[in-house]
């Protein structure tokens, strides 16, 4: 405990870090994800290879991957850049899924009756499919933001400094405190944006069932595996 | 591209099979390490996922477990196990956060996987005089088969892709060279140890894939379960289930 009281102000620099490193992949897998998803729900030949290309992505362990993407995208080996590539690929390869599952979810009914009251494409994928598949893009959000922020830790490895950096030190210099402290800001960081996001999803979208989340994280979770 | 043609040229040169790490000793380990891993947490998370599935008691838990498993960064659980167990039994401890990674999506896929069967189908099944014991392992175990496959699947690329970073802690497998490349300034050997280790998870991936096809029981092709999941009956008993 005094450990963490003597080192306040490293946890609370390192949980900045942490989460700005997060944010930038989670919106943007969450922006990128949305043409995906729809163009995997939308054409059937499409979906196949849109759900095999992320689900694959997904695979790849983290540690290879963050070395694959300097030959790829040019950036440096040890690099925050590098690290945010890799957690945005990891958010777009969960997020794809959900779209598509998401818009799936819309009852055909409803997507009739929207194109025989004169609904365009645009006006009706942003006016009603969208929305009506706003909780199950939710629950995916959710997961995403998850994962991503566990998942960032790793980015010691290649030299970022985030959370992770508690486990690496704390292993060289033997402090069990240290890393239980790190492992416990993880997930309280992840817990509390979980908690902002169902909050901004009631706030948005105040017609949607109050607990349906949970099941669909559940499949969600599921379907993602590898990374790490 | 020339990077990738000198990672390919390291992965492939007569040198991997000499040296202090051989690479198909670094594969062995990987690959052990991994089995054992997934052997163990099948053994816990399995019967109590088909328990929880069948007697549907437990579930609330069993989803928040998952839940907050997602939220549990795996290189820290990693080093805080090898500090908590001692330096000298690293392996035991590794392979304590690897089976803790494991559960959460083979108790997933073990109780989902009978929470998608059709509750006509189960209820036809004791109409018939079917004994409990008779009920699990005719007629949920089979279907639900292809979900607790997908579980195994997700466990497995998971703990794949964590003993690539238990490296770090000097445990061995394939991550031993991404790891011992950074000091080293290494590209090539970062790269192909990356190459080897993404084949390895793409390969698993790949049997898991195939295997999850051979467990659909005859007479129930992808598109028949599909159609009886969206069934309104089905969609109902779901929302039940949730709201609950």
């Amino acid at each position: 405990m005094t450990w963490v009281l003597d080192n306040l102000e490293l946890i609370a620099g390192l949980t900045l870090d942490h989460l700005r490193q997060c944010l930038l992949p989670i919106v943007l897998g969450f922006v990128i994800a949305i043409p995906l998803g729809w163009v995997a729900f939308r054409f059937k030949l499409t979906r196949g290879l849109v759900l095999t290309v992320t689900g694959l992505l997904y695979t790849i362990p983290s540690l290879a991957l963050f070395a694959i993407l300097p030959t790829v995208f040019g950036v440096r080996y040890i690099s925050e850049a590098n690290l945010v590539i890799a957690l945005t690929i990891y958010a777009v390869a969960i997020m794809a899924r959900s779209v598509a599952d998401a818009l799936g979810s819309v009852d055909p009914a409803v997507r009739q009756a929207a194109v025989a009251v004169g609904y365009g494409p645009w006006r009706r994928f942003w006016g009603v499919e969208f929305p009506l598949a706003g909780p199950v893009v939710l629950a995916g959000l959710r997961v995403t933001a998850v994962s991503t922020i566990a998942l960032a830790t790793v980015g010691i490895l290649i030299g970022v400094d985030n959370l992770g950096y508690l486990f690496t030190n704390g292993l060289q210099r033997r402090i069990l405190v240290e890393v239980f402290t790190g492992v416990v800001a993880v997930m309280v960081v992840a817990l509390v944006i979980d908690a902002l996001l169902v909050i901004a999803g009631r706030v948005l979208m105040p017609w949607a069932p109050r607990r349906s989340g949970r099941s669909r994280v559940v499949r969600q979770a599921l379907h993602a595996g590898g990374a790490a | 591209m020339n990077l990738f043609l000198d990672a390919f040229a390291w992965i492939f040169s007569p040198e991997r099979l000499t040296g202090s790490v051989p690479l198909p000793l670094a594969l062995g380990q990987h690959l052990f390490y991994t089995f054992v891993s997934v052997v163990i947490a099948s053994a816990i998370a399995v019967p109590l996922g088909w328990w929880i599935g069948h007697t549907g008691r437990g579930r609330e838990l069993a989803v928040a477990i998952s839940g907050a498993a997602r939220a549990v960064p795996s290189f820290g659980l990693l080093v805080l196990l090898v500090l908590l167990f001692g330096v000298l039994h690293k392996p035991e401890a590794a392979v304590t956060a690897f089976v803790l990674l494991a559960i959460p999506s083979i108790l997933a896929g073990a109780y989902s996987g009978f929470e998608a069967i059709d509750r006509r189908v189960i209820d036809a099944g004791r109409a018939m005089g079917m004994t409990e014991w008779q009920l699990l392992w005719r007629v949920e175990v089979p279907l639900g088969l292809p979900l607790l496959i997908g579980g195994l699947r997700s466990a497995t690329l998971q703990v794949v892709a964590t003993v690539t970073i238990a490296a770090y802690v000097n445990l061995g497998g394939v991550g031993y060279y991404i790891i011992q490349g950074l000091p080293l300034r290494d590209f090539t050997q970062i790269l192909g140890g990356a190459i080897v280790v993404l084949a390895l998870a793409l390969v698993l991936d790949g049997l898991f894939a195939l295997l999850q096809h051979l467990v659909v029981p005859r007479g129930v092709t992808a598109q028949g379960a599909s159609e009886l999941r969206e069934t309104p009956s089905r969609r109902r008993a779901a929302v039940a289930a949730v709201t609950k």
